[in-house]
């Protein structure tokens, strides 16, 4: 499904990502984990071209994204993306947030992307509040929105990049439920994430990276039990 | 005192008509202003520096140059060259929004730089096209923020356009100026004028409280 070759990313003259090569399989639930300023969630934000990478190939379901004639618009509506900090569309209700980009880009009527989008809020629990703004709402509340909203796309795999990092503690628990149902579903996921607890029951593999190098990619027992790089045992001594 | 406001009634007709063109002459330039001002917000956004330069370049010579020069320049000056001739109507017009362009962008720009990055790139992110995320999302907003400045604005253009008397259009301070002349009185049409001067404005402020007021449903808690 995902294929990463070689790519590397250079902020100026500060190399973030440096020949990370990956490749994750359709429905594989994948776990990148890593100290700050590793590149993960520069890893995360190349796969769907908010980043550019200076060099290397991604290709993701047989879209060569690196190829400059590859259309953004086209690989995003594969491809959905939750943030950390929601990225509601602040002058939107929930409602219109969850079919704009249906209704925009699928040229989906407005009753249908109404009604698939009654469906999915129903899904994370958030139906009561399709009329209200996103400024009336809980943070946990915020991100279950969001990721319905990037489901309305139906995408064929989702990127989470930090999605409770920006949470109060009480409400990570509700957004990490969501997500767990989500895995379930088969739908292919990338998640970058601080929550090692989190990590090691949804994920089926785990991608440790470090100064922008991927240091070990192994299943979650093998790596929380014995992490085979100093690096990593460090990193989970300090995070458990 | 010598203080006679009889004089002022039989003028009010005339009043009225001017009024009415110094409503025109503002709503022209404002619309056109802003018209021209969005182009010009993103292209002084652009990656291109050389639309950077252009516009910074329109900026500083429209707020360099007083207005009336620029009135002077557009109904006297250009004629001149083209041989063509503009009634003092639309030289008003030109002169007011090119000049009201300049401020406008400005505003906008700082408004378009103020629209969270997140807001973009979740769109971006949803296969939303750039011309629709600027449309939909990032113009929106950034009008949001920039109400107040562009209310500002149209204050100030409303003002502004008594500067139009001088190429011998007949606004309200025109009017004044003739009314003046004829009765030989100067305190009471002058006096009269302010006063609807500063109606027009206040007028204008209360609207755009009120659409404040209703832009900013979305924040409320």
């Amino acid at each position: 499904m995902i294929d990463v070759k070689h790519l590397h990313k250079n902020f100026g003259s500060l190399e973030v990502l440096k020949d990370v090569s990956l490749h994750v399989d359709k429905g594989e639930v994948v776990a990148i984990i890593g100290p700050s300023g590793s590149g993960k969630s520069t890893l995360l934000r190349s796969i769907n071209l908010l980043e550019t990478p200076t060099s290397g190939e991604i290709v993701v379901d047989g879209i060569t994204v690196t190829d400059k004639q590859t259309s953004a618009s086209a690989l995003r509506q594969k491809v959905g993306m939750v943030f950390q900090h929601f990225n509601l569309f602040s002058h939107m209700t929930v409602m219109k947030n969850m079919t704009y980009a249906p209704v925009k880009t699928k040229r989906l009527s407005k009753a249908e992307a109404q009604e698939k989008a009654m469906k999915l809020l129903e899904r994370v629990g958030m139906s009561d509040k399709a009329n209200v703004y996103p400024a009336t709402l809980s943070g946990g509340q915020k991100q279950r929105v969001a990721i319905a909203r990037a489901l309305a796309m139906d995408p064929e795999v989702i990127l989470f990049d930090e999605p409770t990092s920006a949470l109060d503690p009480e409400m990570v628990t509700e957004v990490l439920e969501v997500i767990k149902e989500l895995a379930d579903t088969g739908i292919t996921m990338l998640l970058v994430t601080h929550e090692m607890g989190f990590a090691k029951e949804v994920a089926d593999r785990i991608i440790f990276m470090d100064d922008g190098v991927i240091l070990e990619d192994a299943s979650p027992e093998e790596f929380f039990a014995n992490p085979k790089t100093a690096r990593a045992r460090d990193f989970l001594d300090k995070m458990l | 005192m010598n203080l006679d406001f009889s004089v002022m009634p039989q003028y009010f007709g005339y009043l009225a008509n001017a009024t009415t063109i110094t409503l025109q002459v503002t709503l022209y330039a404002l619309f056109f202003g802003f018209v021209l001002a969005v182009p010009l917000a993103f292209m002084k956004l652009s990656r291109f520096r050389l639309l950077r330069w252009i516009t910074s370049f329109y900026t500083a010579v429209f707020r360099g140059v007083p207005l009336l020069v620029q009135l002077m320049i557009v109904y006297f000056g250009v004629p001149q060259i083209t041989g063509g001739n503009f009634t003092p109507l639309q030289a008003s017009t030109i002169a007011l929004s090119l000049n009201s362009a300049a401020y406008l962008s400005e505003t906008l720009r700082g408004g378009i730089m103020a629209v969270d990055i997140g807001q973009r790139e979740a769109a971006m992110a949803l296969g939303v096209s750039q011309f629709a995320i600027m449309k939909d999302i990032v113009i929106p907003q950034a009008l949001k923020s920039t109400l107040p400045g562009l209310v500002n604005e149209m204050i100030n253009l409303l003002k502004n356009t008594s500067l139009v008397s001088c190429i011998s259009l007949v606004d309200l301070t025109r009017a004044a100026q003739l009314i003046v002349s004829r009765t030989y009185r100067a305190f009471e049409p002058y006096l009269v004028i302010a006063v609807v001067y500063f109606i027009m404005v206040e007028i204008l402020t209360l609207i755009s409280l009120r659409i404040e007021r209703w832009v900013n449903i979305s924040d409320r808690r």
